[in-house]
Parts: structure tokens; sequence; C-alpha cells
């Protein structure tokens, strides 16, 4: 998982680059939490691009953090989903709570700059 | 067509990926749709993950898996002797999840039943749990199988 971190809109942006499942969401949870405490951004965004396959566990992880953004103050949203991932986020009602935005009407030139 | 496979291994997460990695290899001989491949996977991963989680607890165990091709239904069979469900109906229950703390979405089952055509769970508490899942890949016609006439209807 990369991510990058827009200072002037307070926006932090994780990429997720591997498959989601029980384990590897121990990872992300520990790297997600420990960036969103270090900024406590407004705006949280997780990018699925990358992602081709997830379980169950990606609904738990997503929840979590998105608990842990509203701690600090931060909404989040997701955006480029595939259409396996999309499938259990459906299924999971999720979206109500984490809306899907398109980042790519996003007036947002930084976000197709290097990620960390 | 028929073929069977066997698969052992211990209980550690990151053989979640191995074992639905290897049981979509072992279907991709009926020529599935990624979308039948993707559900299968995901099935097989939250099977693992619930022997993984609830069935050792994070201890080491056996999780065996045995896949069987007939015609064109996959049959798989992911058992564990680890800890069994208590109540195998509640477990079912959308959205319920015995270890909520834990970020769980008690989405499992619920996956498991609408990604595949039939799913049956046997558990003795104290001894373990099967589950048993089956699906049915659909056949795409061939485009040199088909006539003119229903190439042309689409």
């Amino acid at each position: 998982m990369e991510y990058k971190y827009l200072e002037n809109q307070r926006i932090l942006i994780f990429r997720i680059t591997e498959e989601i499942d029980e384990f590897k969401v121990k990872e992300l949870r520990r790297k997600a939490d420990y960036e969103i405490e270090r900024y406590m951004p407004k705006r949280v965004i997780f990018d699925f691009n990358r992602v081709s396959f997830m379980d169950s566990s990606g609904i738990g992880m997503i929840i979590g953090r998105y608990k842990q953004a509203s701690m600090f103050g931060g909404k989040m949203e997701i955006t480029n989903l595939r259409p396996a991932v999309r499938k259990i986020f459906e299924m999971s009602g999720v979206l109500r709570l984490i809306p899907e935005i398109d980042i790519e009407h996003e007036e947002l030139p930084e976000l197709q700059q290097n990620f960390i | 067509m028929e073929n069977e496979m066997k698969l052992e291994f211990i209980s550690k997460s990151n053989n979640e990926a191995f074992a639905r990695i290897a049981v979509a290899a072992f279907v991709s001989s009926l020529d599935p749709t990624i979308e039948e491949i993707s559900d299968i996977k995901t099935a097989v991963s939250e099977a693992v993950t619930n022997s993984i989680v609830h069935g050792y607890e994070d201890k080491k165990g056996i999780i065996h898996i045995k896949c069987k091709i007939i015609n064109r239904k996959i049959h798989i069979e992911i058992s564990d002797n680890g800890k069994g469900i208590e109540n195998v109906e509640l477990a079912k229950q959308p959205l319920y999840t015995s270890k909520p703390d834990l970020e769980r979405s008690g989405m499992g089952f619920t996956i498991m039943e609408s990604f595949m055509d039939n799913l049956l769970v046997e558990s003795v508490f104290g001894v373990g749990t099967k589950i048993i899942m089956e699906k049915e890949i659909k056949e795409i016609p061939k485009a040199e199988n088909l006539t003119l006439e229903e190439a042309l209807r689409g």
C-alpha cells in the first residue's frame, strides 16, 4: 500500500496495491492507522484501482479505518472499485456510510504525482 | 469431465492466498468466467479464514480442502479439526460475528451462500467444522459451434 498526503487540502490517500484478505489486512490496518493519526486528515480516500481480490476482511478493515478517521474529525471515501470488489462492498451495505467517489473528476492534479 | 484433488496445509493466514489460488487453478479447466473464478476464490478465502480465525483461533492446526469436478459442477469441501461452531444458524446470520472487537464484518457465510449455488455447514462443537460448497460453471457457447444464424442473433 502506498499513500500520499496533500497538505493544503488535508487529504490522505491510500492506494492499496495488494490482494486484500485476513493476512494482508493486519498490515494495511497498522499502516493506515499510523498515517491517519499522524496527519489527522479532513478526508481519507482509499484507492482500490490495483486491488484484484478482496474478501470480507476488507470490509472489516474499511469500517475500522472509517471509525479511526472519524475519531480525528475526518470523513472517508473510496474510489476505483473493480467489479469483484464492488460486489462485496454492495453486499455489505457499507457504501451508505462510506461513499464511492469518482477520483478522475476531483480537481486534484497532485493525485497524478508519485506516491510514497 | 471428472477430476479430483486434495490439499492440506497448516492454519497460517498467509496460506489463504495459496488455498484460493490453488482451487481457482483447479477449476480453470472448466473455462469459468472472471466473475465465476472470483466468486469461487472469495468463497474459499472466507471458509479458510473462518477455520484459521474461529476454528483454530490462530493456533496451529491442519486445514483440508477436497475438490471434485463432476461434469460442469465444482464441489469444494473445506474442513478443520478446530473448536467447531456452537450454533450454526446463528453463525450464518448476516453480519453476525462472534469476534466483533476484531473488526470482523460477519459477512463470511453470506458471501459463501450467495457466491456459490449450494452451501452446507457441518459442525460438531469441540470436534471441527466442514464446509461443503458447490457451483455450476456455465458453458459459454463457442463461436465455431454456432450456426451463422445463431451467431448473428448474438
